[in-house]
């Protein structure tokens, strides 16, 4: 198998994401897009924590330790960039301004359901963050992560197992091995990383993969 | 007026056993470090903290949770990178945890600042988050009734404040500390310029009105 990495992964969304955006990345594995977004296009990134205009990190010995982004790594502001407080940032988010959201998730189902806040295990704490704020206020939300998980259990799911994030929300996936589409009859394959097959590819999916 | 104090340890005097708190703060900007490490000396215990995070390595909250000072945190992400004491407790079952999707908290605190009784957000909606409340639908999309949220005090960490309770932001610092402000019932923020002089009224973010008290720590984390 070919396994996109996640370098290779955030390259691959930052192509999908039209000039003039803006987008609001999630913690961990998302943050990478915005190193590629392609030469020409200007996105504008949110933070949940109350910057819009997301610049690049700053030098080392430059830090502003009250200047982080909603992973809590030190940021700059980019041209054009405004500071808010939290109520004005989630009515970004929830009111619908914010065009384009990139998630991680624990599970994906086939009718769009996302799962990427809490697991079965109950010593493990959950924790929401503003995931579900994003998932019913921003159009399309678009969801990276590995297609399997680490003891090789699917992730693309006909159902989600875990306490769902949100309903019916989610429009595109892009795994490690595909890009997949939520459409009406389910997972509508997109591309497959090259050298993969769809064979192998829908072995390790638990949904069919229409397409 | 004068709302301007002379120590941190005089700001935080009035909190009692039992408190409902409010921290400002998301990671580890504008969270009122030198307010918290007062708190841990003042002694009060048996508290519930509201607050986005419970606190990262031995630093602001994690020290409270450390200490043993809280019954009960509300919060949205609780689960930070290093968040080993709120993890501590969490697994002996020593806190209660309540999780609020962070646009729901941001919009809790503001409607009990606001006057407001209580409103309905379609975030949550169908989850296990919005098991036992009121829902309804409006034209054909499902919303779940949120309530206030109400404190007894707000910490709150500012760039700069005036002798009027005036206050400004330093960037992403600012978070939730303006919802804050409004919603407890005594509001005390550390600032790390304490002017004499007033701030101009173009510059000021947080109105003092929603201020009772404010002390001078120069320190950022």
């Amino acid at each position: 198998m070919r396994n996109l990495t996640d370098t290779e992964l955030a390259a691959r969304v930052a192509q999908d994401i039209p000039d003039g955006s803006y987008v609001n990345l999630g913690i961990g594995k998302p943050t990478h897009v915005s190193g590629y977004v392609p030469e020409g296009r200007e996105v504008i990134y949110h933070a949940e924590n109350g910057i819009i205009g997301v610049g690049p990190t700053p030098a080392e010995g430059e830090e502003d330790l009250e200047l982080i982004d909603a992973s809590k790594r030190y940021v700059t502001p980019a041209p054009g960039a405004a500071y808010f407080e939290h109520a004005d940032s989630f009515a970004m988010m929830r009111g619908g301004h914010i065009d384009i959201a990139v998630l991680g998730a624990y599970q994906v189902a086939q009718n769009g359901d996302i799962a990427n806040w809490a697991t079965l295990d109950n010593t493990f704490p959950p924790a929401v963050g503003g995931a579900m704020d994003l998932v019913v206020g921003v159009p399309t939300i678009l969801v990276m992560m590995r297609h399997i998980n680490r003891d090789g259990s699917p992730k693309l799911l006909r159902e989600c197992t875990y306490p769902l994030t949100g309903l019916g929300v989610v429009s595109r996936v892009y795994t490690d091995l595909a890009v997949l589409d939520i459409t009406p009859a389910g997972f509508k394959l997109v591309e497959l990383t090259a050298g993969n097959t769809l064979d192998e590819v829908q072995a390790l999916t638990e949904a069919k993969i229409h397409t | 007026m004068d709302k301007r104090l002379p120590d941190l340890a005089s700001a935080v005097a009035p909190i009692t056993d039992g408190s409902v708190i409010m921290i400002g703060g998301f990671g580890s900007s504008g969270i009122p470090f030198g307010l918290i490490d007062a708190l841990l000396e003042q002694g009060a215990r048996g508290l519930t903290v509201i607050s986005n995070n419970a606190g990262a390595q031995e630093t602001g909250i994690a020290k409270l949770l450390k200490e043993g000072r809280l019954a009960k945190v509300v919060c949205s992400y609780p689960r930070s990178p290093g968040s080993i004491w709120f993890e501590r407790r969490y697994e002996a079952g020593e806190i209660e945890l309540e999780v609020v999707p962070q646009g729901t908290l941001a919009e809790r605190i503001r409607a009990a600042g606001a006057g407001i009784g209580g409103f309905l957000t379609p975030t949550g909606y169908g989850t296990l988050l919005a098991e036992g409340k009121e829902t309804r639908v409006i034209d054909g999309r499902g919303y779940v009734m949120e309530s206030p949220l109400h404190a007894d005090f707000a910490l709150l960490r500012a760039e700069n404040g005036d002798k009027w309770g005036n206050l400004n932001y330093h960037a992403t610092a600012r978070n939730f500390n303006p919802v804050m402000a409004c919603a407890a019932r005594h509001s005390i923020a550390e600032v790390r310029h304490l002017s004499d002089e007033p701030i101009d009224p173009e510059r000021v973010v947080t109105p003092g009105i929603f201020v009772h008290s404010v002390v001078e720590y120069g320190v950022r984390p």
